[in-house]
């Protein structure tokens, strides 16, 4: 168990050193800098631009050199300074990644609740009315773009006011609530993104337990449990179900970078403060350090991810054993 | 004797009965209702991106700001006229009553023939055929907005099928990409193994571990801003098909790497053929019915990000139409509540994507022997 933990923790390093001299290759070979927005503007002074460029050697287009100069503090843990909001990138990314965590995860569970008794009662009712209404409903997650799901979502809470129409709380009351009513305003305001991600991200899982399913209840063991006189959906339940659900667990590990895809544009029309808002205007100010930190912790996130899926299915599954 | 002179085809005589993969394949497709229904729906709608000139009745970027968000006419178009009596079909003209609100008037005194094959705006068709004839349309100075206009006056219904152009098309072009891409990587990895294989796969595992949308914007930035449309098209091509050849590639590897133990290719291998003959000959064909499901599946993955990227405004620009940039117009609370047609390119992507999911699905089905039991 670990040297199973980390070996994988290891082989995360190459792949991280590898994705973070991308980012930063591709960020370093794009035409401009973030400098020269403030080039424009007459109040900033030649000598700060100058002394910005020098400490931060944006003068230099050596793609290597340039990477050094940022993994070097960085192997020490000093990520940097944002350039536009002035604090340091862990800061800004904190309170980001939180929310980001919040709305990915309820939509995880989401998609779970409801995939798992969907793709059983498909698998059931294989061919059948149930099935094909079920069958339609993936397709449904699996084809709406989360640009255009977000939107109508909008449209909907903008209709009948019943829920905000985007952010993460009541700003002008946010400060005079109670523990609780935030706790609850955050909740409201969550509801309509996480129904989107939810909804994409489920096809997938409803239709892999559909065809999991279907290979569970050929089993001999669901024939012994329905010789012994069980009735029909406590053997489904009880013996195909928690069978079924080991493959969804891998493919939970695989489909954490949709997820995070995803809730970038989700973020983006509901205006979620979350990491993707972030990176999208780190990006476009070029505003390199906060890039970069995020990259990081966009492919940290993944492989915890794949990790965490792998432990939990060594757990469940008596058959796999993590050395 | 005819049956035995030379000039007989042999293989007339002894062709056998039954048929090909091919054929069998395309019979367990068309018994599927549902990948039918997406082949259809495609064709429908890659015809219409391709006469988009012909069948809308203005061009993508023929502003009339007297009239931004000027609501759908479709249930507008009159066929009976104030005596109830069957006429040409008809619009009335209308009048803004208030700009701030975008609100209209209609003016029953003012009709306008609904008129067919009227000249407009000049377009082209597949950049060959030049012509100013549209399907239908109405005098100057009425307009038709089937769809409704936009906050510059553009005629919706015009600028969705102009959109199509480029979304639609995004998806074709990148899988030739990608699949060329997959096919030399994979085939190569497969074949040769050792380490080519190794480094390949490499870059396969890199990529597959990227953040999806995250590294796609990193790669757009790359290229910078104040390109032109077309310029901007190439590159989201080949942005994504960059991401994309990644799964095709591995796919392909995996099929690669059972098919040279078979006998044919040993046998090929043994007459002394070069490898490119073999891979490209004996190997590859044997793969083609998994590379056309794996590509028809991945065609969904260039549209929506076509859509992702001109949503969030680094795609392509106005004044050029695509799916993803005319949503950002409907960005707003206050737009979509007072002007939901806005969100009518969202309808066709979900349409497209839908179809596509749905014909790479029945594929996948014909493709796999074991469904046919």
């Amino acid at each position: 168990m670990r040297t199973f933990l980390i070996r994988r923790l290891l082989t995360a390093i190459p792949l991280i050193i590898v994705v973070s001299f991308i980012t930063k290759a591709l960020l370093v070979m794009s035409p401009g800098n973030y400098l020269d927005n403030l080039r424009l503007n007459p109040t900033i002074s030649r000598d700060y631009l100058a002394s910005m460029e020098r400490i931060y050697h944006l003068d230099s287009s050596n793609v290597f050199e340039r990477y050094w100069y940022w993994l070097w503090p960085a192997l020490r843990g000093d990520f940097g300074y944002s350039f536009t909001k002035t604090m340091p990138v862990w800061t800004l990314i904190g309170e980001r990644v939180l929310n980001t965590l919040l709305l990915t995860g309820s939509a995880l569970i989401f998609s779970w609740v409801l995939a798992i008794p969907l793709g059983a009662i498909a698998a059931v009712y294989r061919n059948r009315w149930p099935d094909k209404v079920i069958g339609l409903f993936s397709f449904f997650g699996l084809s709406i773009p989360s640009v255009f799901f977000s939107l109508l979502m909008v449209l909907f809470a903008a209709k009948t006011g019943l829920f905000p129409a985007g952010g993460i709380h009541n700003q002008p009351l946010w400060t005079s609530m109670t523990g609780w009513e935030k706790f609850t305003d955050t909740l409201w305001h969550l509801v309509l993104p996480m129904i989107v991600l939810g909804t994409i991200g489920m096809a997938q899982y409803v239709r892999q337990m559909r065809s999991e399913m279907i290979e569970t209840l050929s089993q001999d063991y669901i024939r012994t449990a329905r010789a012994k006189g069980l009735s029909h959906w406590r053997v489904v339940w009880k013996h195909a179900v928690g069978n079924a659900i080991n493959p969804l667990v891998t493919l939970f590990g695989l489909s954490l970078s949709t997820l995070l895809s995803g809730a970038l544009l989700t973020e983006f029309v509901f205006g979620w403060p979350g990491l993707g808002l972030l990176t999208f205007d780190a990006l476009s100010a070029k505003d390199e350090p906060l890039v970069m930190a995020s990259v990081v912790l966009l492919v940290v996130m993944l492989v915890l991810g794949s990790l965490i899926a792998d432990l939990l299915l060594a757990a469940i599954d008596p058959r796999i054993r993590v050395e | 004797m005819i049956a035995v002179s030379g000039k007989t085809e042999p293989s007339a005589l002894v062709r056998p009965v039954g048929r090909t993969p091919s054929q069998l394949f395309w019979r367990r497709l068309k018994r599927n209702r549902t990948a039918m229904v997406g082949l259809y729906v495609l064709a429908f709608l890659y015809s219409a991106a391709l006469f988009a000139g012909f069948l809308a009745p203005y061009s993508y970027d023929d502003a009339v700001t007297e009239l931004s968000f000027h609501p759908p006419m479709l249930t507008a178009v009159k066929l009976f006229d104030e005596q109830g009596r069957l006429s040409r079909p008809f619009v009335y003209g209308a009048t803004q009553t208030d700009p701030q609100l975008a609100t209209y008037q209609v003016d029953t005194s003012r009709k306008y023939d609904v008129r067919f094959f009227v000249r407009g705006d000049s377009y082209h068709i597949l950049w060959i055929v030049k012509s100013n004839i549209h399907l239908f349309g109405v005098d100057a100075p009425a307009r038709i907005f089937l769809f409704g206009a936009d906050k510059f006056g553009q005629d919706v219904f015009s600028r969705i099928l102009y959109g199509a152009q480029i979304s639609l098309s995004i998806g074709i072009v990148g899988i030739v990409i990608s699949t060329i891409i997959g096919l030399l990587v994979g085939g190569a990895a497969g074949y040769f193994g050792g380490a080519v294989d190794f480094l390949s796969m490499r870059a396969v595992e890199v990529l597959l571990a990227l953040p999806g949308l995250y590294f796609i914007l990193i790669l757009r930035q790359l290229f910078g801003s104040g390109l032109s449309s077309t310029q901007i098209y190439i590159i989201i091509v080949i942005i994504l098909a960059f991401i994309a050849w990644a799964t095709e590639a591995r796919v392909i590897r995996g099929l690669v790497l059972s098919l040279k133990e078979n006998d044919y290719v040993i046998a090929a291998r043994a007459l002394g053929f070069s490898h490119w003959r073999i891979i490209s000959r004996h190997i590859l064909p044997n793969t083609m019915s998994f590379v056309i499901v794996t590509a028809t599946l991945s065609v969904p993955f260039y549209i929506l990000g076509e859509v992702a990227l001109s949503f969030l405004g680094v795609g392509i620009q106005e004044p050029e139409a695509s799916w993803g940039n005319m949503l950002t117009a409907a960005q707003t609370p206050r737009v979509l509540r007072d002007f939901p047609w806005m969100l009518l390119p969202g309808v066709f992507i979900f349409i497209a994507v839908m179809a596509w999911n749905f014909l790479g699905d029945g594929l996948r089905d014909a493709a796999d022997p074991r469904t046919l039991g």
